[in-house]
Order: structure tokens, then C-alpha cells, then sequence
């Protein structure tokens, strides 16, 4: 689904990727951990392609395309979601209007034939009982005055209503109290699929409490500098991250 | 005297001059003879140059009668408002199409010139004592020519419900057409209405329009008046709005500035007694060569009065904006509050705005606040809605929509809100991508 081969980035002149490796296949789900300023962030931001990262070297490849090609949009079309660490608020901007927008702008792109209004409700009304989304939330600008919790259920939200392939989690669990962080991670287990693949990039072991991932990788200084199964994020709580960094020096 | 003027005078030989307001059209005139058009040397016309109008030969002479078809004016009306609606057809008022039959109780809404006749105790209690002919020139013009526009009275605590909807239309104006519309407001005690002044183009041609409005309101009444400039992109508009505020009273503008190649809004609002309060919301959207000038004045001449104003521009093309925006608070008007915004999105690196804020204060206790933004889009939120799946243009379009939707979706009437939304995205640069985000 997903081949990153010795990805270097670089935000101004600061590289902060500098050969990242990683490979994901469809259905799984990776957790990317690492201390801040390891390039957590940049990694899910060149992904879905923001502006003002600089790919020096490497290439991303995403179902046999190249991802760095694409537009935003285009990678959205194609199946790529980011759920952002800090979701912006728009004002004047609907946030069900959005939705419908985007629905059938992705289902355009698959040759699906678009949602009429009724059709449309009838999928946000099955998909908000799985965030717990607030009914009144929907009909008001995107994240307008919405608190950090709903702004990241809305994420979830999102997600669950644009059914991507790959979905990339931006430190999603940040901010979050714990009830908030259960319905984030029931919505997100409610979406784990044989074709779906999910990057989870947290700070946190807290957060793999309730997504259980099939891989851990650690990024430290621009690279994943080991590798593991579930055990390795409890090894991280337990004892930090220098002893890996150390490990790997 | 220039020779640059004759044009008005020729006209002003050919009026029927000879009521009781006669002198006052005179001296008007001659005021106007001495200052002629105003110059950019001037503080007050620094950034506005209305040499294009002083150059053309406009006169408020018209040839035959144009004719405007009712399904022609259907399609600027508001659907399905019922309004009361006053009709002029190239600065003439045309009794065909206005609707001023069965007028409410304690309502009076007539031609300015069967005003005169009609109600000259009024008119000479009002007219002219609110928009000063020596602070500009073009009011001096168009007090010159006082005879069509629309006068308004409400009586004491008279509430009318329907709005009323003046048209000042311009068609087949022969590219030489002056006219100066003159309306007074008055508003009686504890009175409230709601009035829309429309200035619209229905072709291309180069005209010029110099409105004046004089809005009086006595205590406690309140006066929600809208302006919705679409004159002809060609044309030239000259609007001078001027408010006198008594005790308690309230007083909303909404200006709306979509027309026009040269367009300078004058609003001067006089908070004279305690408790009044005036609301000014202002959208301009310009393009191409456009140049588009909104001044505003408030004056806070008594303790607890209240202004609060937001203007917002949305700029393309080689256009250019103009806001001035001055508060004054003069000696003693203590606890008074003041607040002052102006926005400008550029969406082209030709565009060009200059805003700027002025407070005098001459009280020591007060609340003023003022600010002012000119910025590009958003890049974060732009990249927001492209990793949402909306392409770049849709995304741009969107987010220009709601930088502007900001001062429309705050008025609470529907059918004014929801046309104006309309026209609002008929100006988009790619209209027909965001329809599907709106209520249409």
C-alpha cells in the first residue's frame, strides 16, 4: 500500500527527515512514536502534502503511484486522509456542506455516482453515532468554537465518512481526556478493515492502550530507528527514549 | 468659476426653479460654483480622483422616455418580499412601477418633489440641515437639483413591518446621464422601519450617479437601512449617507458596493444625544480597473453612545480600495464606546487597498478599539480543505465566499440575507463551484 525508501525533508534549510524508511501494507495498522522534534509531524504532513516541506531525496509510493506527485486534493481523491493535530477552524464554511462536498468529490474520482441530500444524511446520520458526534456541531462552521475534543472527534468524524485507504493520525490522542480518548479510539477500531491501513503518530503509549497496533516503529532525529511489535511502545513508557537512541548511536 | 462646471449650470438654467426651496437650490449652486469638484490635494479626496467626472459632460437632461419592462425590474426585486417600492427610471420617478398605494397609517413615502408641495413644513424642518453642502461638493451639486428621490416619514411610534424598497435604475442612459436622487428619512419617536436604497445598472453604459441621503431619528427609533450599490461598471457613483441620532436611537447601515468603475460611500453618523447607537457593516468586492472609496464618520457628541463598525473588501484585477473610517469623541462624551474593523482580502498581487483608521479623543473615559487586516487566504486552512478532497479553485472560491459571507450571514432578514448571499457569489471569480456549499 504504502513504500517510504529513504525519505529526506527539509522545512527552510532545517532537514528534519533524513532517510526514512517504512513500509506499510494494507489492514495494518503502524504507530510512529519518537520524541518532539524527531519529525513525527513532518512525516504526516509531506504525506498528504502540505506546503513549505521539501522532499530533498526519496520517494513515497502509494499504490503504485508516486504519492509526492500529487496534489492535496489528488491524494485525498485517491484514498489518503490526515487527521490533523491542530484541525482548523473555518469560518463561513459549513462543516456538512464540506462533508457532502468531499464525499462526492472522492466518489467522483472513483466513478461512484454522487449522493443526493437524502442519501447523504442517511451516511452521517449512521456515522456520527460512532464518534458520538453532537448533532448541532454538524450545522455549524468547520470547528468554529468547537473544543480540542470535538475538534478531534470531528477528525474521526471525517474520516469515518470518507472511508479512506490510508488514514494518518497527527498526534490525534494529544489534548484529549480519557473519555474523549476512548470514543476517538472505538471510532478508529470501528474503521480497522483488511484493506484499510492506519498510521498512528503519538507522543504516547496511552493512546495504543485502546488501538492496538500490529507495528511500533521509533523515530528519532529523521529516521525510524527501531522496530517492533506492540511490546516495544510498553518498553518505551517504561523507560523512555534514550535508551533506544543510545541503542541505535 | 471653471468651465469644467458649465455643463451643471446649463442644467441648473433649464430647471424649473421657482418653489420655496428656490433660494436653497441657489445658494447650493453657487457654493458649488466656487469649490467646483474636489481635488486629491485634499485630505478627504487624497486617494480618490474624480477627474473622469469632472472631465465627461454628464447632464441630467434626458431624452425620450426609457422604458423598463416589469419583468425587467422583476428579476432585481426580492422574491416573494413584500415590499413597499418607490421606482426611478434614470434618476426619474416613475409612478408606473413603484407601489405607494395603501400605505400604513403614520406612513408617508412620496416622490421628493410631491414632498415639497406635500409636506413643506417637514422638508423645511429637515431637508439640507443633516448633509452639509460645504463638507462636499457633490452634496452642494445635488442640493442644487433637489426634485426626484424619495421622502420617508414614520410617525411617532409607528412600526412598519414591510420594507421599503427604493430602485434607482439606469438604462439606455445615452453615456451622458447626471442624476442627483435626494432622500430624507425621518423617523419619529419610538418609530422602526426598514429601508433599502438600490442603485443599479441595467446595461453597460457610463453614467453618474450623486446620491444624498439624510436619515433624522428621534428617540428611540430605529432605522435599519441597507445600500446595495450594482451601478453599471462603467458608470460613476457619488453616495453621501448622513444620520442624525437622537436619544436611545438606533440606527444599522449595511452597505453593499458590488458596481461602478469610480465609486466613493460617504456615511457621517451624529450620536447627539445619550443612548443612541449606530451599527456600520460594509462589503465592497471590486475588479478589473475598479476604485472603490467608503469614508465614514462618527461623531460621539454625548456620554453612552455606541458605534460599532465593520467593513470588509474583497479585492481582484487591478482594482482599487479606499477606507477611512473616523471616529470622533468629542469634549464630555464619557463612557462611550467605539469599536472599528476593516478586512480586506487581496486576491491579486495588483490589487490594491488603503485602509486606515482615525480616532480623535477629547473624552478621557471611553472604550475604543480599531484595527485593521489586509491579507491573502488562509494557507492553512486552504490545505485543510484540499486534504478534504475540494481541488484548489473550489477551496480558494470557498473560503473568499466566507471571508465575505461574514458580514452578510449576520443580518437576520432572510429574504435581504439571502439575496444578498446570491450576489455575493455572482461576483466569485468561479461561482458556479460553491453553489453546492450555500442553503441554494
Amino acid at each position: 500500500m504504502l513504500n517510504i525508501q529513504d525519505l529526506h525533508a527539509k522545512i527552510g534549510n532545517k532537514e528534519i527527515l533524513k532517510g526514512l524508511n517504512l513500509s506499510v501494507n494494507a489492514g495494518e495498522v503502524h504507530a510512529i512514536m519518537g520524541p518532539n522534534g524527531s519529525g513525527k509531524s513532518t512525516l504526516a504532513n509531506v504525506l498528504a502534502g502540505r506546503n513549505g516541506y521539501d522532499v530533498t531525496k526519496g520517494t513515497v509510493e502509494y499504490e503504485g503511484k508516486d504519492l509526492l506527485e500529487l496534489a492535496p486534493e489528488e491524494r485525498a481523491w485517491a484514498g489518503v486522509f490526515l487527521a490533523f493535530q491542530y484541525p482548523v477552524e473555518i469560518p463561513g464554511v459549513n462543516n456538512v456542506y464540506l462533508l457532502k462536498a468531499a464525499v462526492n468529490a472522492v466518489r467522483k474520482y472513483r466513478g461512484q455516482t454522487e449522493l443526493d441530500a437524502v442519501e447523504f444524511l442517511g451516511l452521517i446520520k449512521e456515522k456520527m453515532k460512532i464518534v458520538k458526534m453532537k448533532e448541532d456541531l454538524l450545522n455549524r462552521s468547520v470547528n468554529e468554537g468547537f473544543s480540542g475534543g470535538e475538534k478531534k472527534r470531528n477528525e474521526i468524524f471525517q474520516m469515518s465518512v470518507l472511508e479512506p485507504k490510508l488514514a494518518i493520525l497527527d498526534e490525534t490522542d494529544s489534548g484529549l481526556d480519557i473519555d474523549a480518548l476512548k470514543i476517538v479510539s472505538e471510532g478508529v477500531n470501528s474503521l480497522r478493515n483488511e484493506e484499510r491501513s492506519i498510521i498512528l503518530v503519538t507522543h504516547y503509549q496511552r493512546l495504543l492502550d485502546y488501538i492496538k497496533p500490529d507495528h511500533v516503529h521509533v523515530l528519532s532525529n529523521g529516521k525510524i530507528i527501531k522496530s517492533g511489535g506492540p511490546d516495544l511502545a510498553l518498553e518505551l513508557e517504561e523507560k523512555g527514549y534514550d535508551w533506544i537512541k543510545e541503542e541505535a548511536a | 468659476m471653471s468651465t469644467d462646471i458649465q455643463n451643471y449650470i446649463s442644467d441648473f438654467d433649464r430647471l424649473k426653479n421657482d418653489d420655496w426651496f428656490a433660494n436653497s437650490r441657489q445658494s447650493a449652486l453657487n457654493l458649488f460654483k466656487d469649490t467646483g469638484f474636489p481635488n486629491s490635494r485634499l485630505e478627504n479626496w487624497k486617494y480618490t480622483d474624480v477627474r473622469p467626472i469632472k472631465k465627461k459632460s454628464f447632464s441630467n437632461v434626458t431624452e425620450a422616455a426609457v422604458s423598463v419592462s416589469t419583468e425587467e425590474i422583476n428579476t432585481i426585486r426580492f422574491d416573494g418580499l413584500d415590499c413597499i417600492e418607490v421606482v426611478f427610471i434614470n434618476g426619474v420617478f416613475s409612478k408606473e412601477h413603484s407601489s405607494l398605494d395603501d400605505l400604513d397609517n403614520g406612513l408617508v413615502v412620496e416622490n421628493m418633489l410631491d414632498a415639497l408641495s406635500n409636506d413643506q413644513d417637514l422638508l423645511a424642518k429637515h431637508l439640507t440641515k443633516y448633509a452639509d453642502d460645504k463638507v462636499s461638493p457633490f452634496t452642494a451639486l445635488n442640493t442644487a437639483f433637489i426634485q426626484n428621490g424619495t421622502f420617508i416619514n414614520v410617525s411617532a411610534n409607528t412600526v412598519i413591518e414591510k420594507p421599503i424598497n427604493i430602485l434607482y435604475l439606469a438604462k439606455d442612459s445615452n453615456g451622458s446621464l447626471a442624476t442627483h436622487p435626494r432622500n430624507l428619512i425621518v423617523m419619529g419617536e419610538g418609530s422602526e422601519a426598514t429601508v433599502i436604497e438600490s442603485y443599479i445598472g441595467l446595461d453597460d453604459a457610463n453614467y453618474f450617479t450623486n446620491a444624498v441621503t439624510e436619515v433624522a431619528l428621534s428617540s428611540s427609533a430605529i432605522l435599519k437601512h441597507y445600500k446595495i450599490q450594482q451601478e453599471s461598471l462603467n458608470a460613476y457613483h457619488i453616495g453621501n449617507l448622513n444620520v442624525m441620532q437622537g436619544k436611545d436611537s438606533k440606527f444599522e447601515s449595511h452597505s453593499i458596493s458590488l458596481g461602478g468603475a469610480l465609486v466613493r460611500n460617504d456615511i457621517h453618523g451624529q450620536l447627539a444625544a445619550e443612548g443612541a447607537e449606530i451599527i456600520m457593516n460594509g462589503l465592497y468586492m471590486t475588479g478589473d480597473k475598479q476604485h472603490v472609496d467608503n469614508h465614514t464618520r462618527v461623531d460621539h457628541l454625548k456620554p453612552h453612545t455606541l458605534s460599532t463598525e465593520n467593513y470588509r473588501g474583497v479585492l481582484n484585477g487591478k482594482s482599487r480600495a479606499v477606507f477611512n473610517g473616523k471616529v470622533i469623541v468629542h469634549k464630555d462624551a464619557q463612557k462611550i464606546e467605539a469599536h472599528q474593523n476593516n478586512a480586506n482580502l487581496l486576491l491579486s498581487d495588483d490589487a490594491e487597498i488603503d485602509t486606515k483608521p482615525e480616532l480623535e479623543i477629547y473624552a478621557d473615559d471611553v472604550k475604543c478599539t480599531h484595527g485593521a487586516t489586509v491579507g491573502q487566504l488562509d494557507q492553512n486552512m486552504l490545505f485543510y480543505l484540499r486534504s478534504r478532497a475540494i481541488d484548489e479553485e473550489t477551496a480558494r472560491s470557498l473560503l473568499t465566499y466566507a471571508f465575505a459571507d461574514e458580514l452578510i450571514s449576520n443580518i437576520n432578514f432572510a429574504p435581504i440575507r439571502n439575496r444578498l448571499e446570491r450576489l455575493v457569489i455572482g461576483q466569485l471569480p468561479d461561482a458556479a463551484l460553491i453553489r453546492e456549499f450555500t442553503n441554494e
